[in-house]
């Protein structure tokens, strides 16, 4: 019978199936961080159980890491934060205690767990992939079979190397065409978000296929596929091609000669069948995705950076009308205003979904030869690993971002979740490449529009939301 | 996990969609390493008027009063009817300990997140689906009627109106078994250990590279 891409996957890692309809599905890797691993550790050491298999996983400090330098280069007992001191020591002492890999903070390839694994190859093609967080979803542009999970289950993996699962349903989604220059992945995952709402893929494996998808790097198809679960969807796939293999060849932890050819054999199977059935498919017209803002605290609140902030009339029932009004009020914008007359104050660029090297590139371009606008009060540059950072300051990114205004941090998750010290405050708006506008996610009262990369280096030089080829006409200088 | 059965009690509302577990449970308190005491940061910023702090005294904290489980008659609710795509974002089980630590044992919703719903009933908290028009009917007899109660039967899987009348509802065969009997999901899988060993032998023998230690 005809297969989906996750109908392989979720098959090459049935242990079994039982009666009720659940499964037990095997897990090749499991990626860990310093938030939703103490809870699990500590209920292996209470229940007095092992690790089934120790080589399978891997940790490394992101969500609560400081991105100053200068903390960073003073070590952990230097934190001034108590609290986050304990949780990192906390991985630390439990990677030790249960001898699991772990990627220390100072270590030049450490970074978010979603930029750090697959660079670094212990994330690939064919793999089941858990991470005690959502967006573990990011792994599937591999070919990989990616989801995140809670803390109960980290432990499960933990001490079964399993997780009980009960199939998914597939779901197509189709892009046709290709991309208008200056659009991006980023404004594909929140123009098909805006499609089918933020619990359109609940429930389903949401497979990213069609021209404008096979013409994306693998970088882009990580942002794609991190956003999956934006749409509700735990996992989000993009079949394995040429643009896949080229990628992961030579990564540290790919397989190496022989090993690789046989690795590359299976891996190139890893498509849907021409005639394999979905449960659901939507096509979207690739050429006529723009690059989009969200407006309100709900990524499916999102239109085009030429639109406008819907209406009251606009809205097609009374729960709907208080929900528009609501998130109004709380991002405090006007009913029908232009997205361009949206002015922020605050840029972040960063995030599991934008950090990545292509992303800092395509910030660079726009921002090279120009200065933040005097209105934004604060403009993070985060890069997405050690790596990451390295390679941009090989190219002079990071002078580009210095020279603009910008501050270029350390590694991780950062104004993403605003665990640590980077933070909006009450009422400040950012332009954010991040993925999540929930009232108080970058910081209490903050405000989120997520853009991409491009489109908040644009907002940034600008002072208001621009499209990209805008942004230098209306400053003038250079580029 | 506590066993879960039959549940009596007061409903409270959350009449609203999307209801994110960053609004149940903010990022400040994720830095926590235990599995309790989150309860009086669920929904932290609607609660109260001040910003939380994880080593704040919450008594002292000034409440919001038009927030439903500030109010009186909602004091004790232990079932929360809520709107679609409850717990959507992030995986935080944070989320699922705060509700159990709150007091809730169930939350009634058109759709849930699927990632809280797993969460949920790995807390022994029960996620009940019910049409968006049987929720609308909820909220309009809850509002209207201060102390309602309802009675829901695990077993039997319905919940009782205070009118007597009973509707049925759906939930995962397995995971009604666990709840039932509070079952811990890592001692049933172990009991198939040797099947997981014998899975993992051929998967091995399959793809090798899976299997090296990690050298970096």
């Amino acid at each position: 019978m005809a297969k989906t891409l996750y109908d392989k996957l979720w098959d090459a890692h049935l242990v079994e199936e039982r009666t009720d309809g659940t499964a037990l599905i095997y897990i090749d890797r499991h990626l860990l961080h310093e938030v939703t691993s103490p809870q699990a550790f500590e209920g292996l050491t209470l229940a007095d159980r092992q690790l089934w298999r120790r080589s399978a996983n891997l940790a490394v400090p992101d969500h609560n890491v400081s991105t100053f330098k200068s903390e960073r280069e003073a070590g952990l007992d230097a934190l001034p934060d108590a609290v986050s001191r304990l949780q990192l020591q906390t991985l630390d002492d439990n990677c030790e205690a249960f001898d699991v890999v772990e990627i220390p903070l100072n270590d030049v390839r450490q970074g978010i767990v979603h930029v750090m694994g697959p660079e670094q190859g212990a994330v690939l093609p064919g793999m089941t992939v858990v991470c005690g967080d959502s967006h573990t979803s990011t792994h599937g542009a591999a070919g990989a079979l990616a989801h995140g999970i809670g803390t109960s289950e980290v432990e499960h993996v933990l001490a079964t190397q399993c997780l009980i699962q009960r199939k998914m349903k597939n779901f197509r989604v189709e892009v046709t065409g290709r991309l208008a220059a200056g659009v991006t992945a980023k404004d594909i995952a929140l123009a098909i978000i805006g499609e089918i709402g933020t619990a359109g893929g609940t429930g389903f494996a949401l497979e990213f296929t069609g021209s404008a998808i096979r013409e994306l790097t693998m970088e882009g198809r990580m942002t794609l596929c991190n956003m999956a679960i934006e749409a509700g969807a735990r996992c989000g796939l993009v079949a394995v091609d040429d643009v896949t293999l080229d990628y992961f060849r030579g990564k540290p932890l790919a397989p190496k000669g022989a090993q690789w050819d046989v690795a590359e054999s299976w891996w190139r199977t890893l498509q849907s069948d021409e005639d394999a059935v979905f449960d659901r498919s939507i096509t979207l017209d690739g050429d006529a995705i723009e690059s989009n803002v969200t407006w309100g605290t709900s990524p499916e609140m999102v239109t085009s950076v030429r639109g406008r902030v819907p209406t009251m009339a606009e809205m097609p029932d009374e729960t709907a009308r208080r929900g528009l009004s609501r998130a109004l009020e709380y991002m405090g914008l006007e009913e029908g205003m232009a997205i361009s007359d949206i002015k922020p104050d605050a840029i972040f660029i960063g995030s599991c979904t934008n950090s990545r090297i292509e992303d800092l590139r395509a910030a660079a371009q726009v921002l090279e030869g120009h200065k933040v606008a005097p209105s934004i009060r604060k403009a993070l540059v985060v890069p997405g690993s050690g790596l990451v950072k390295a390679q941009a300051e090989a190219e002079g990114l990071d002078r580009i971002f210095i020279e603009a205004g910008m501050e270029w941090r350390e590694p991780g998750c950062s104004m993403c979740l605003a665990m640590n010290a980077d933070r909006l405050l009450p009422g400040e708006r950012c332009a954010s490449t991040s993925n999540r506008n929930f009232e108080g996610r970058q910081g209490s009262g903050g405000r989120t529009h997520l853009v991409s990369p491009a489109m908040a280096a644009a907002a940034a030089v600008a002072g208001h939301f621009v499209p990209v080829a805008d942004a230098a006409l209306e400053v003038g200088g250079a580029s | 996990m506590k066993p879960f059965t039959v549940h009596s009690g007061l409903v409270a509302p959350m009449d609203r969609a999307n209801v994110d577990t960053d609004l149940m449970i903010p990022k400040q308190f994720l830095k926590s390493i235990k599995r309790s005491g989150f309860g009086p940061n669920l929904f932290d910023e609607l609660r109260y008027l001040d910003e939380g702090q994880p080593d704040a005294d919450n008594s002292l904290r000034p409440l919001n009063p038009d927030f439903p489980l500030n109010m009186p008659r909602y004091q004790g609710a232990s079932i929360l009817l809520a709107r679609e795509n409850f717990g959507c974002g992030s995986s935080r089980e944070h989320a699922a300990w705060a509700m159990e630590d709150f007091g809730f044992r169930v939350v009634i919703a058109p759709s849930f997140a699927d990632i809280f719903s797993s969460n949920a009933l790995k807390n022994g908290i029960l996620p009940i689906v019910l049409s968006a028009a049987r929720v609308d009917q909820l909220f309009g007899a809850l509002l209207a009627e201060e102390g309602y109660a309802l009675k829901i039967d695990l077993e039997a899987c319905t919940i009782r109106l205070p009118d007597g009348e009973h509707w049925s509802f759906e939930v995962d065969a397995f995971r009604r078994e666990c709840l039932l009997k509070g079952l811990d999901d890592i001692g049933i899988t172990l009991e198939r250990a040797d099947a997981i060993r014998a899975f993992e032998q051929q998967h091995r023998e399959r793809f090798p590279w899976l299997f090296e230690d990690i050298a970096l």
